[in-house]
């Protein structure tokens, strides 16, 4: 820096630049080696044994060689569609989130604003959480027949299931969050008067949102965990439904399939709410 | 003494715990002048963060009233802004959004929002934290976030501003630090300041009057010092200062000696600062 040299400066600028670079290109690829490389030997390792187990003669259940040599027309044509239940994966996963969105949607709505009543007053409190204590512990499967019974429809039922199974975690840890906002908070919101519904906006919502978001990621894997059971009770498009019609047709090799596809959405599914939580809450947690 | 700015009238408070009522002030009447700085010291539990919360209305006195400029004051309000011991700052927020959020509620009719943008940053700039208007305070020191906080109180503009024990918390260099920015903001702002503290040489150094509190329950202003040192003041040629170490005296004296504390029951926290300087 000292040197008047002209041109020192912007070789020194290139230099460290590049330096940065390399060295930033570096660390990411070690950090993706080291989150990817174990799990794929693991998995490899486990598809050997797998292979091994299954080529024996009397094998009740495919290798996995056999599987994808059965599923590669599904795996090739995720978006055909034959009419009726006859379509691609792609339709069959699509058509489960979409009721997985409607409902969980609804639930977050409900749960969101049921925790924020419940942790807000205290008589909501007394008078609502042992009911819900109890309802939350009702398995997703045991509120379908009811459902059925009142919307006398599968698809309505579906979505009403998932709406039931994902509310419960949601209102619990909202209203965690809410009776655990420091007072300090309140105190600074009580000195510069923030009304009701500026409380809630800029205050309530920001401080309990490390909750809220655990709530909501909590509720986004039970709800791929219930669809799946509630689709293959209601029948028509959807994985749920597929993977219990492979199995009246005895397409083994088929439902094997449809399990990584499902494991893989819920993976997704879990990791986009833990990355929109990241995203809204920064700096919260760290507090 | 002339008129005053603010006035605290007989101020009772009794807090019911399970059942049990205990008085915590008895009797407490201040008069505090425009423009004054008043610290207010006493031993750890005794009522002064009490004191605090009711002149700024996060309390209810049991009786009593507080006057700020001729009207008295029963709910908080940007009137009485606060600097609170942890900061309080809202830890979502961005050091310029956590000034941001007062000045916008309480200057919405009043300033256009380019004035607003402009009194934030002027806040920011008093306490010497332009420099971090992007870092959320988990990204910044414990000294740092006090001066947001002081920005925050500050950009109220308030007829009174109410510290408890904003120093407290850090270490003794940050702290005369900050100490010494106080009295800079306040020799050009002139600000009427009340502030606790459990530091005998901060409160001589800062303010033009002591209010010494009893010990509890049932405190109530046991004596009051007026400190005629001439400003600006400086720590280091007042540390010789035959008067300042007078006062320092009559502070430890009235502290140690008057109101020795007698610990009887656990309660409250210990108070670190004056423990070191009795011995
Ligand atoms: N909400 C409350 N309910 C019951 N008692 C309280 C409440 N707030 C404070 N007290 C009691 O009142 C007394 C004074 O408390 P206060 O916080 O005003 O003391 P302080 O002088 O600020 O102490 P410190 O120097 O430790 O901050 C304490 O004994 C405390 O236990
Ligand atoms: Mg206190």
């Amino acid at each position: 820096m000292s040197n008047a040299e002209t041109a020192a400066p912007v070789r020194i600028f290139a230099g460290t630049d590049t330096m940065g670079w390399t060295h930033r290109i570096g660390t990411a690829a070690r950090g993706v080696a080291a989150t990817v490389v174990p799990p794929l030997a693991v998995l490899c390792l486990m598809a050997l044994i797998w292979e091994i187990v299954g080529s024996q003669p009397g094998a009740s259940l495919p290798a996995p060689s056999k599987v994808l040599k059965d599923t590669m027309e599904l795996i090739v044509h995720p978006f055909y569609d034959n009419g009726g239940n006859d379509v691609g994966m792609a339709w069959q996963l699509l058509a489960s989130l979409k009721r997985v969105a409607l409902g969980y949607a609804l639930a977050v709505v409900a749960g969101v604003s049921l925790g924020v009543l419940v942790g807000q007053s205290t008589w909501a409190l007394r008078g609502l959480d042992p009911i819900f204590q109890v309802l939350r512990t009702v398995p997703p499967l045991a509120w379908l027949p009811i459902s059925l019974a009142a919307f006398r429809d599968g698809n309505p039922s579906a979505i009403f299931v998932i709406f039931i199974t994902a509310v419960w975690p949601i209102i619990i840890n909202t209203s965690i969050g809410i009776r655990n906002i420091p007072e300090d908070y309140r105190n600074v919101s009580r000195v510069i008067r923030l009304n009701g519904f500026e409380y809630f906006a800029q205050i309530m919502l920001p401080a309990a949102a490390p909750y809220i978001f655990s709530g909501l990621r909590i509720g986004v894997g039970l709800s791929w965990l219930a669809i799946v059971a509630a689709e293959m009770l209601i029948g028509g498009v959807g994985i749920g439904f597929f993977i219990w019609d492979a199995w009246n047709s005895s397409r083994i090799s088929d439902i094997i399939l449809a399990l990584v596809y499902v494991g893989v959405v819920g993976f997704i599914l879990d990791r986009l709410v833990a990355w929109a939580g990241r995203r809204v809450t920064r700096g919260t947690s760290v507090a | 003494m002339n008129k005053a700015y603010l006035e605290l009238s007989d101020i009772h408070m009794s807090f019911t715990r399970g059942g049990r009522t205990t008085q915590v002030l008895k009797g407490i009447d201040l008069k505090v002048r425009q423009g004054e700085f008043v610290a207010l010291i006493g031993h750890s539990g005794c009522g002064k963060s009490t004191v605090l919360n009711i002149v700024a209305g996060l309390l209810k006195a049991s009786s009593g009233g507080v006057i700020v400029d001729g009207r008295e004051v029963n709910e908080p309000g940007p009137d009485r802004a606060m600097v609170f011991q942890n900061h309080s700052l809202l830890p979502w927020l961005t050091v310029y959004q956590n000034v941001e959020i007062a000045v916008n509620k309480i200057f919405r009719d009043r300033l256009k929002p380019a004035e607003r943008k402009e009194w934030v940053l002027h806040n920011l700039e008093m306490v010497n934290m332009s420099h971090a208007l992007e870092r959320l305070p988990s990204e910044i020191s414990g000294g740092m976030k006090q001066r947001v906080g002081i920005a925050r109180a500050l950009a109220m503009k308030p007829k009174v501003l109410l510290l408890d024990e904003p120093f407290g918390a850090l270490d003794a260099l940050t702290r005369a630090h900050l100490q010494d920015e106080v009295m800079r903001i306040q020799s050009e702002l002139r600000n009427t300041v009340m502030m606790i503290t459990h530091d005998v040489d901060e409160a001589v150094l800062l303010s033009d009057r002591i209010v010494m509190m009893t010990n509890g329950p049932s405190a109530t202003i046991g004596e009051v010092l007026a400190v005629e040192l001439p400003r600006p003041r400086d720590r280091i040629a007042l540390a010789d200062d035959a008067r300042y170490n007078h006062y320092r005296h009559q502070v430890l004296q009235f502290l140690y000696e008057k109101q020795r504390k007698v610990e009887t029951f656990g309660a409250g926290r210990s108070a670190p600062a004056m423990a070191s300087r009795a011995a």
